[in-house]
């Protein structure tokens, strides 16, 4: 066919995407596959948590959620998620400033290291907090003489989910601020800016995207966190469940709508998750891909 | 308000940057550190600037020590090779943060900022521009605002870091000329990194030649350009040709050229002659001359461009009036002769022979 095309016809660019070039059998196979996968693992559970949480009707489920320990383990998660995003977001930007604008000794043991969240599973995370402040643990005697109570109270769930969420501001950090450079930083001080100001008027509003974007997917997981808080929560019902835990409590006691009432909860912040990170990414390759830049005037 | 840095050493790792450097800039003048990169001179700037500290040596604004000083108490204006606006910020905001970070009691009122900016923007004739972003700016545009940025806060210096590194020939050449007559305007003590020759020989009161972490030479364009002190800073200043010298009688004779292959031997003196000071003629005239065939010619541009090859293969290169060109009627293979009008020999040549261009 191209021999007999004129040469014109074949140096015309190509406007048609190349996927249009691959049988329509093989597409349509990949479509209909991606969409089982996700119907089977994604909507269908979703629809389940939704449909098992109204299956006696409104009032069951709001009267699920009113119940006084419900509300107080939703309550508490509250609470622990937002110690923990401030902890990680003091933490996070202190981190990915250190490692994206100095140059240090042990810089990638320290990039390694804010990774082992990641790396070890949340319920060795929780043993560890239990090891250390535990009635056995390295400090449960010095706590015990001053009745500090670290483990089966809200400390120790804060600890927990503060650790296992630690990685996730400081990672979407640091290639942010690597790409900024410190160059606008160093103008603001030859302008006569001190370290605050030049934080707070040109670091911050740099990263601001980015900042909230690891924000946004902290506050996901913290909410979410089962098994390091799980170990050190004692599960003491009405004082140390979140939701998560009050969750399982109740499937275990066949409340089931009453679980997916919680769980409902649990799943609608998820899906809130997905929709604000959309929004900050798109806002962010907004703010990353400028419009073109005007050519010189004379002057 | 005058600079002086004086015994600056500063090493990173184990590159030196500057090893013992002494310099002064007078009060109200404008003033190029010119060098390849590498030469020291963007960490002699910053080391002025207080965003870098020296390892040795001291800074001076005026006579006071200010090496101790931070960047924000050192009241210098400095404008980055990459402009570094703030890009969240309008062009009218970004001029007038100097003057909003100002502690409460030195804060001017805010119509006085604004009015100060709006002069600014006149200054740099970008008033139209002044609620636009920086990423909706082009390069000269950007360059500029930095400087009415730097010159905000009324600065008692102005450090520029290859204020123009980034533009292209044309605007480079038009932004250059502007920041002469702003200079010639305010006369703020100014100091700008360049290694660009031909910018800092146009625009410079003094200019400053770096190598290595040392300066080589200082002294006006003129006398830079005509006396310079060593081979590096003749080679620097422009292209030439390097050819073995013979001295006889006070005169300087050419001999072979000196190539890329490595003629250069040990004790063998070098003379140096710019392409626009030798002579190309159909016969041999004096002694002083060496027999070449034309290889090249480009007669594109205010000079014709000739480039000539010697019997072993080594080449020159010439730069010629038109109207000699159209004289001699040169053509490709032609044999002719080449001499020199002006010889520079330099003592220390060897150390620093130059790479073929």
């Amino acid at each position: 066919m191209a021999a007999t095309a004129s040469p014109q016809v074949l140096a015309a660019p190509r406007l048609e995407p190349r996927v249009r070039t691959d049988p329509a059998l093989v597409r349509w196979t990949l479509i209909v596959v991606g969409g089982v996968f996700l119907g089977l693992f994604l909507f269908l559970p979703l629809a389940a948590v939704f449909a098992n949480a109204l299956e006696r009707g409104w009032g069951t489920y709001l009267a699920a959620l009113k119940e006084p320990e419900a509300a107080s383990a939703i309550r508490l998660t509250l609470l622990t998620s937002a110690i923990a995003v401030c902890l990680n977001v003091v933490f996070g930007v202190a981190a990915a400033w250190a490692i994206a604008k100095f140059d240090f000794l042990g810089k990638n043991l320290l990039i390694t290291l804010i990774d082992i969240p990641f790396s070890v599973s949340p319920v060795i995370s929780g043993m560890i907090f239990v090891l250390l402040f535990g009635a056995q643990g390295l400090f449960g005697g010095w706590l015990a003489s001053r009745d500090l109570k670290i483990i089966f109270a809200v400390p120790g769930l804060v600890l927990a989910t503060t650790f296992v969420t630690f990685p996730f501001v400081a990672r979407e950090l640091i290639p942010v601020m690597q790409a900024l450079g410190s160059e606008e930083e160093e103008a603001a001080v030859t302008l006569g800016a001190g370290g605050w100001k030049t934080f707070f008027r040109i670091t911050l509003p740099n990263i601001k995207w980015g900042l909230l974007y690891g924000i946004i997917l902290c506050n996901a997981r913290a909410m979410g966190e089962f098994g390091a808080v799980s170990v050190v929560s004692g599960h003491i019902r009405g004082l140390t469940n979140t939701m998560p835990l009050y969750i399982e409590i109740l499937y275990n006691d066949y409340q089931f709508v009453s679980a997916f009432a919680i769980a409902s909860l649990l799943t609608l912040l998820a899906l809130l998750t997905l929709v604000a990170k959309s929004l900050v990414e798109w806002k962010t390759e907004r703010q990353l891909a400028p419009q073109d830049s005007v050519r010189e005037e004379g002057s | 308000m005058s600079i002086e840095a004086r015994n600056i050493a500063k090493r990173f790792g184990d590159f030196v940057a500057l090893k013992d450097v002494t310099l002064q800039v007078p009060a109200g003048e404008l003033v190029a550190l010119l060098g390849p990169s590498g030469s020291g001179k963007t960490t002699l700037l910053r080391i002025i600037a207080g965003l870098e500290f020296p390892d040795a040596g001291s800074v001076f604004f005026d006579g006071v020590e200010t090496t101790d000083r931070s960047v924000q108490d050192r009241g210098v204006g400095f404008v980055f090779q990459h402009y570094s606006l703030f890009r969240h910020m309008t062009v009218f905001e970004n001029i007038a943060f100097g003057l909003r970070v100002k502690p409460r009691r030195e804060r001017p009122p805010e119509e006085r900022i604004r009015a100060r900016v709006n002069e600014l923007l006149k200054l740099i004739q970008l008033d139209w521009l002044a609620t636009r972003y920086p990423l909706q700016l082009s390069g000269g545009q950007r360059q500029r605002v930095a400087l009415a940025r730097a010159l905000a806060v009324e600065p008692k210096v102005l450090l520029l870091d290859e204020p123009f590194g980034a533009l292209d020939a044309k605007v480079r050449q038009e932004l250059r000329r502007w920041l002469r007559r702003l200079h010639d305007e305010i006369h703020v003590t100014s100091l700008f990194v360049t290694h660009d020759q031909e910018e800092a020989l146009e625009v410079a009161d003094r200019v400053v030649v770096m190598n290595e972490g040392r300066i080589e030479q200082e002294g006006a364009p003129d006398e830079v350009y005509h006396q310079p002190a060593n081979a590096f800073v003749y080679h620097f200043l422009g292209n030439l040709n390097l050819f073995h010298a013979r001295v006889k009688d006070g005169k300087t004779y050419i001999g072979e050229p000196v190539n890329g292959r490595g003629h250069v031997s040990g004790g063998v003196p070098l003379a140096y002659v710019r392409p626009h000071l030798l002579d190309i003629d159909r016969q041999p005239t004096g002694e002083n001359h060496i027999p070449a065939w034309v290889k090249h010619i480009n007669s594109a541009g205010p000079l014709v461009k000739v480039e000539l090859e010697t019997s072993r293969g080594d080449s020159i290169h010439v730069e010629m009036s038109h109207e000699r060109y159209q004289e001699l009627l040169l053509k490709k293979d032609d044999a002719v002769f080449v001499s020199p009008r002006d010889v520079k020999v330099f003592g220390d040549s060897q150390a620093h022979a130059p790479a073929t261009q």
